[in-house]
């Protein structure tokens, strides 16, 4: 099953797209929420969740995005797949402009798509079995014609992210935190998608368990050739899966680099701190580290500050920074991108 | 100073009765801190950190009790105290910051009003100075405009000055040891960097004692003299940070050391994660708890219950190293 689509994978789609260009296209993405007040339901302000994001996403890689809470990350991958729309901007995926598809194309294109959540539990039913949960998304996508055939692939679902297939009665109040990302996981491979956004997959497991869901994920990847997008926190874990990394703060994205680089050379201020404030698991090393401590705390994405967004917090801001906001590429690096007029060298 | 040790845990016993069972939380921990020094305490979650630090303030919840041991703080035994002595120790002398700092404050009252209490309460000053106290521990926390933030209330404050004004409240009777559980864990990473800069700062500043409980490794090694690693309800390893994080003694710690990533590392390898889940506490296995998931048990580990006792410059709970022999990369494969 899996050569089949891959190989469907490798021909040239109908919009002229090659595996060469990325896959996903975000361009000036912009997703808006309005705030309202009052009995009359009145719109009194927007909540800038995503403010104008340019950002590629290639054939095969993981995308690590990093970011404060609030920062707009989930609404990015959200907007991204089409599960909240989008204010403004475009996203193409294979070329197609996803926020401009009639709804039966963009149900084809869906089941290219699929998410992982932060937390099991809550994104699992608790009255449907292993079976059902699995089921359902292969019903969605009339990918299982038999109950045979469906019981087969659950069973295959089940093998693919190391769960015994004894579990399929099951339901998910009986498993671990683990067990329960392990189904979360796998349903969203039921509909054998190419490119999946995970939102915080292991933010919410045991330290000790938060590794066998990441190299799980990374197996996976290779086996299915998978494109992650790939939402945390964690800097450490993101550097660890990502190919590249997009920073994000407080509704745009202000540095995009390969993940090496962005630990070695940051260019932006807020990176630069960002970095600096993960602690790292050796005590001679951590003892000496240069910090860099902010002050304050994350602007707000109603009324988020003029010019550059950091400059409330920055400690290289200068007078320029409020006047005009530094688009990405004011640094340009080729691959190394950052949104900054005073960047760290 | 009368006493050896500012606090002495010794051989706690905690329960808590639940629906199929009786969990013991806390089976038997003894450590010692001494005044001025930051002691870690990290574990995987229901490894009885929380009811650790709860025992210790006699406030473990309602299905919960202390069934054997005894605290002793400065040289009195907390166990044997009555409430109010207790509840008069708690305000003053001991004071305790949570992972969550919207629960532990009042959405009703005025953050000022809350955070001066324990002086009302315990130094008997009236409400204009509890408040101008308050004002000024909000400064020295590093809440900007003090005097105006004390007079609002706590939705009105971001998660991170939340925690400050918790924090602020813990200070306010300038008490010699203060108990963190997660302070840190609910908050973005650059105001957890700042909180624990604050904490830093206290510890250097007044000297204050701290048992930092934690489930982030980096920040026990940034932070912490020595550190206790929990397991199942146990101490499995217990020692000073760095010789901990150079050469760990108990397969576990040794197994989470590994399966971390960091973000110093250069080359993109794969992890190496800790097989299985964390023991069920209320049918806990016989013998070593973490015999189901350790790369090295030994027919023994299963039967028998390894003590706590020194190897090498640690305590550790374990056969194969009490035996000896060295935690190595290619057993743990
Ligand atoms: N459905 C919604 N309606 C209104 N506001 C929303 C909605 N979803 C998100 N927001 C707001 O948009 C902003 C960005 O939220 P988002 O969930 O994308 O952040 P995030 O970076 O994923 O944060 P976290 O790390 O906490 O998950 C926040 O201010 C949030 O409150
Ligand atoms: N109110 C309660 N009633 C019954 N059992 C409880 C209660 N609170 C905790 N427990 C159990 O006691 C054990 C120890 O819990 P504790 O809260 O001390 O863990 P912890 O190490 O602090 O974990 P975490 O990292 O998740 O905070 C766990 O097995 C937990 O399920
Ligand atoms: S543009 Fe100015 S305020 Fe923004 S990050 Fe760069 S130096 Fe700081
Ligand atoms: S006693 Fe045995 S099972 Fe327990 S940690 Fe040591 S080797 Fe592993
Ligand atoms: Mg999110
Ligand atoms: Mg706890």
């Amino acid at each position: 099953m899996a050569t089949k689509v891959a190989e469907a994978r490798e021909g040239h789609s109908a919009s002229g797209w090659t595996p060469a260009q990325p896959l996903v296209e975000v361009r000036g993405l912009r997703t808006w929420f309005p705030v309202r007040s009052g009995v009359i339901s009145r719109v009194v302000g927007q909540v800038r969740a995503v403010d104008g994001v340019d950002l590629d996403i290639r054939q095969g890689e993981t995308l690590g995005l990093v970011g404060e809470s609030g920062c707009g990350k989930s609404t990015l991958g959200r907007s991204i797949l089409r599960l909240v729309q989008p204010t403004a901007g475009e996203v193409r995926f294979k070329g197609q402009d996803l926020l401009r598809l009639g709804s039966r194309a963009m149900r084809r294109t869906r089941r290219e798509m699929a998410i992982i959540f932060q937390d099991p539990f809550a994104s699992l039913d608790p009255r449907q079995t292993v079976a059902d949960i699995l089921g359902e998304a292969l019903d969605i996508h009339h990918l299982a014609r038999t109950g045979r055939a469906r019981k087969e692939r659950v069973s295959e679902l089940l093998g693919l992210v190391g769960l015994s297939t004894d579990f399929a009665g099951r339901y998910p109040h009986e498993f671990s935190g683990g067990q329960r990302q392990r189904i979360g996981i796998a349903r969203a491979l039921a509909v054998d998608p190419s490119f999946i956004v995970c939102d915080e997959p292991i933010s919410a497991l045991d330290v000790s368990i938060q590794a066998q869901i990441i190299n799980l994920l990374e197996q996976l990847q290779e086996k299915f050739h998978l494109t992650y997008l790939f939402i945390a926190h964690d800097l450490s874990v993101v550097k660890h899966i990502s190919d590249r990394i997009a920073v994000m703060y407080v509704g745009k994205v202000v540095e995009v680099s390969a993940a090496k680089d962005l630990y070695r050379q940051p260019k932006h201020p807020y990176t630069g701190s960002l970095l600096s404030a993960i602690p790292i698991p050796d005590p001679r090393l951590e003892r000496r580290r240069e910090r860099i401590i902010l002050k304050g705390d994350v602007a707000s994405p109603l009324n988020p500050p003029s010019g550059c967004r950091f400059r409330t917090r920055c400690f290289k801001a200068q007078p320029r920074c409020a006047e005009t906001e530094p688009p990405l590429d004011t640094v340009n690096l080729g691959d190394h991108k950052a949104a900054c007029y005073y960047p760290l060298s | 100073m009368a006493f050896a040790h500012l606090l002495e845990v010794d051989d706690i016993h905690s329960h808590l009765a639940v629906k199929d069972g009786t969990v013991r939380a806390v089976d038997g921990v003894s450590f010692k801190v001494d005044a001025g020094e930051t002691l870690g305490i990290v574990g995987e979650s229901g490894s009885g950190k929380s009811m650790t630090a709860l025992s210790i303030m006699r406030l473990l919840p309602r299905s919960g009790s202390i069934v054997q041991g005894k605290v002793t703080f400065k040289g009195r035994v907390l166990t044997e105290l009555s409430e109010d002595e207790m509840e008069a120790i708690r305000g003053t002398e001991i004071a305790m910051i949570f992972q969550d700092p919207m629960t532990s404050l009042n959405p009703v009252y005025r953050t000022g009003w809350q955070v001066g209490e324990p002086l009302r309460i315990h130094r008997h000053v009236d409400t204009r100075t509890s408040i101008r106290a308050a004002a000024d521990l909000f400064q020295k926390v590093g809440i900007p405009d003090a005097s105006k933030r004390v007079t609002q209330f706590p939705h009105m404050f971001s998660g991170g000055m939340r925690q400050r004004a918790m924090i602020a409240m813990g200070l306010s009777t300038s008490p010699s040891l203060l108990i963190a559980d997660e302070p840190t864990t609910a908050l973005d990473v650059t105001i957890q960097a700042q909180i624990l800069e604050l904490l830093r700062t206290l510890n250097r500043d007044y000297g204050t004692a701290t048992i930092l409980i934690t489930h982030n490794l980096g920040v026990v090694a940034g932070m912490c003299d020595r550190v206790i690693v929990m397991y199942a309800g146990r101490v499995v390893e217990q020692g000073r940070t760095e010789d901990v994080f150079a050469r760990p003694e108990h397969p576990y710690t040794w197994s989470l050391l590994r399966s971390i990533p960091r973000l110093d590392a250069d080359e993109h390898e794969p992890l190496k994660p800790i097989d299985g889940s964390p023991p069920d506490m209320v049918r806990l296995p016989a013998g070593c708890k973490f015999t189901p998931r350790c790369p090295f048990a030994i027919p023994r580990c299963a039967a028998e219950e390894p003590e706590l006792l020194t190897v090498r410059d640690q305590l550790s709970r374990c056969w194969v190293t009490q035996a000896g022999a060295t935690l190595d990369g290619d057993q743990g494969g």
